[in-house]
């Protein structure tokens, strides 16, 4: 659901949609019509997945949770490129032209150790419990209740999201294409509400790996031919100091990732190692990663154990590579983009562009098309432009599909009909879709008429996922904790997230407390605002916990580490071990951050 | 899977092969007539060579007569 700019990527992201609604430009690039010939073939392809797997969403395992037939690559494979949405690779490129590779953090600390944590050690609970959401998940442990707030609180954010989603990419579309915003939400959404409601979970599954390998196909070039033209990374740091030697490119850091965070003052984001580790890497990045039921829906819907267990060792090791086509063509943007006359250009940011309409300034966050416009010729234009396309799309697809099955399973049957037929609820979930998609378009006017909005739904997700993260890791490592001290230690940490998050809107100068510095800048907030939510969350569930009475350890089977008989599984070749692949992915993880210190 | 699924594999390789010969034509096309931009490094010949080979490897490989 943090598609457009996730939460633990919120902090200080300009919000993207007000940034090229500010611009005024005219279209970046002029599709030919072998473009255009891709961009159709695309939208037919979906649409055929579509109407294919209509026969296969018969029953409501089917349409909700994909039959759980899902095997670990395809289940990897969408469950990191539920996360990788356009905007957001958009935004990450932008701001690695802007602060160098220390933007990099956001896929490597900020998701890796949580990614193999959820497979390693937390997903055996999920999948051996059966449940079909993270709501659910928490009826099991902490009882109706919080799942029910929890239900309600993400499906009205999740659809919310779908319709901001919807509305960026109309805005990305008119400006980078120069197309009419009703002509590319009313497609977008057409083309959503088919495949969506025709295929259930397992349509959206397969388009986000078509989705998956469109962005590698379509945006893998763009760094490999600036490489080839600056000289490889070496050539590429020798443009680079030459460019700051002569006052071309604002002097700085830009190639190493931990060099510059002792100190808040050191570097240009204004944060400091505590908050990239604590709070990017632990608060936020394991919440999203490992409670937000957007992307865990992927891993529940695996055929296995063991398959559940290694798609998120799969994603991992793709996450870990995408820096390669976002955080690498930022960089390269400072010594390869020229102006029309051959001079080097200078992006700038939102604000500077909006104060200077038809000056022909380009803002930081068009970087990546720009980029694109330069490498790719007709054909693979309309690839990487049709790969913004299905990453807008699978964001929509993502968060209607997880709307539907949360209202349907967690509102719908527990509350209004308890006991239907199976055909009933996924006819309802049908029905659902079809609403969730019309809720998203109104969203989407309602953003466009107001872009301010998108800043309070962004940061609305960072209040539940922190404060949830607390009660969902007590609850599943703790057999002592109970009902009240879930429900008080999710409430008292949306309330501290909440009051933070006000305090520093209504006075600026408090991030100084927030944040434990006077230098820290806005980037920093999120994640020490995430850090004090779950310390928050946890500490007032095991003070609640200790002075109420707890479940019999009997009622905890499947849901709480040690009173769980995980199954054994059959034996398999080194190879094809997750532990294996784990221990791999975290020696490539410190590898990377040792290169790049 | 469904036994007589067809796996999204197969999808991909349709789509790879599809966009692969157009864009592996079109950079043919460039070619012949010199027009190709100095900094594409004839990207559109190779690359779409690339993607037709892969897209023609998963069409094989997981063909529905095969997968099923």
């Amino acid at each position: 659901m943090f598609e457009l700019v996730p939460a633990y990527l919120a902090a200080g992201l300009p919000s993207m949609t007000a940034a090229f609604a500010g611009t005024g430009a005219s279209s970046l690039a002029h599709l030919s019509l072998l473009d255009l010939a891709v961009i159709a073939i695309y939208f037919v392809m979906v649409i055929w997945i579509g109407f294919y797997l209509k026969g296969q969403a018969n029953t409501s395992e089917e349409f909700f949770m994909a039959g759980r037939e899902m095997t670990a690559w395809i289940a990897g494979l969408s469950f990191v490129s539920a996360n990788l949405g356009s905007l957001e690779l958009m935004g990450w490129a932008g701001s690695s032209y802007q602060y160098g590779i220390l933007a990099a953090h956001w896929y490597w600390v900020g998701a890796i150790p949580a990614m193999l944590f959820l497979g390693m050690v937390m997903m055996p609970f999920y999948y051996v419990c059966k449940t079909h959401s993270v709501p659910g998940y928490l009826k099991l442990r902490y009882g109706q209740g919080s799942s029910t707030v929890a239900a309600v609180s993400f499906a009205f954010m999740t659809v919310l999201m779908s319709g901001v989603n919807m509305f960026a990419m109309a805005e990305v579309m008119k400006i980078v294409l120069g197309w009419n915003l009703n002509f590319s939400i009313i497609v977008s959404s057409l083309a959503v509400a088919a495949y969506v409601a025709l295929g259930g979970l397992r349509s959206a599954i397969f388009n986000e790996v078509l989705q998956f390998v469109l962005i590698w196909g379509g945006a893998l070039l763009v760094p490999i031919l600036g490489l080839i033209e600056t000289g490889g990374w070496s050539g590429f740091k020798a443009r680079l100091a030459q460019n700051i030697a002569t006052g071309a490119t604002p002097a700085g850091d830009y190639t190493h990732m931990w060099r510059s965070m002792g100190h808040f003052a050191d570097n240009p984001m204004g944060i400091h190692w505590t908050g990239i580790v604590f709070g990017l890497g632990f608060a936020i990045s394991f919440g999203y990663w490992t409670t937000d039921f957007l992307v865990v829906q992927r891993v529940l819907a695996a055929n296995s154990l063991r398959s559940a267990r290694l798609a998120p060792v799969i994603g991992s090791f793709f996450k870990m590579a995408v820096p390669f086509i976002v955080i690498l063509p930022g960089l390269l943007g400072l010594v390869v983009l020229q102006n029309a006359d051959g001079s080097l250009m200078h992006l700038v940011g939102e604000n500077v562009v909006a104060a200077h309409p038809g000056a022909g300034l380009h803002s930081y966050n068009e970087v990546l098309p720009l980029m694109m416009v330069r490498y790719l010729g007709p054909g693979l234009l309309g690839l990487g432009i049709t790969a913004l396309i299905a990453g807008f799309m699978s964001g929509m697809a993502g968060n209607v599909s997880a709307f539907t099955a949360i209202f349907t399973y967690d509102i719908y049957q527990p509350h209004i009909v308890k006991h239907a037929r199976d055909e009933h609820y996924v006819l309802v979930g049908r029905i659902v879709t079809i609403v969730g998609v019309v809720i998203s378009i109104g969203a989407a006017y309602l953003v466009m008429n107001a872009a301010g909005i998108m800043d309070y739904v962004q940061a609305l997700f960072s209040f539940f996922i922190s404060p949830l993260l607390g009660v969902v890791l007590l609850g599943m490592f703790w057999k002592r904790a109970t009902k009240q001290g879930g429900f008080w230690g999710l409430l008292m940490g949306t309330l501290t997230s909440i009051g933070l998050w006000a305090w520093v809107k209504a006075d600026p100068s408090a991030l100084r407390f927030v944040a434990i510095s006077p230098d820290a800048k806005d980037m920093a907030e999120n994640m020490y605002r995430a850090l004090w939510s779950v310390t928050t969350s946890v500490g007032v569930n095991v003070i609640v916990s200790l002075f109420t009475k707890p479940r019999p350890i009997a009622e905890l089977a499947g849901v709480v580490y040690g009173a769980t008989p995980l199954p054994t599984e059959e034996p398999v070749p080194w190879y094809k071990n997750e532990w294996f692949w784990t221990a791999i992915a975290v020696v490539i993880f410190f590898a990377l951050n040792i290169y790049f210190w | 899977m469904h036994s007589s699924a067809i796996p999204i594999w197969f999808f991909i390789g349709v789509l790879l092969t599809v966009y692969g010969a157009l864009i592996l034509g079109y950079g043919i096309y460039e070619l012949s007539t010199g027009t190709m931009a100095v900094q594409n490094f004839h990207a559109s010949v190779w690359w779409g060579a690339l993607m037709l080979l892969v897209g023609l490897f998963y069409l094989i490989r997981f063909r529905p007569s095969r997968a099923s």
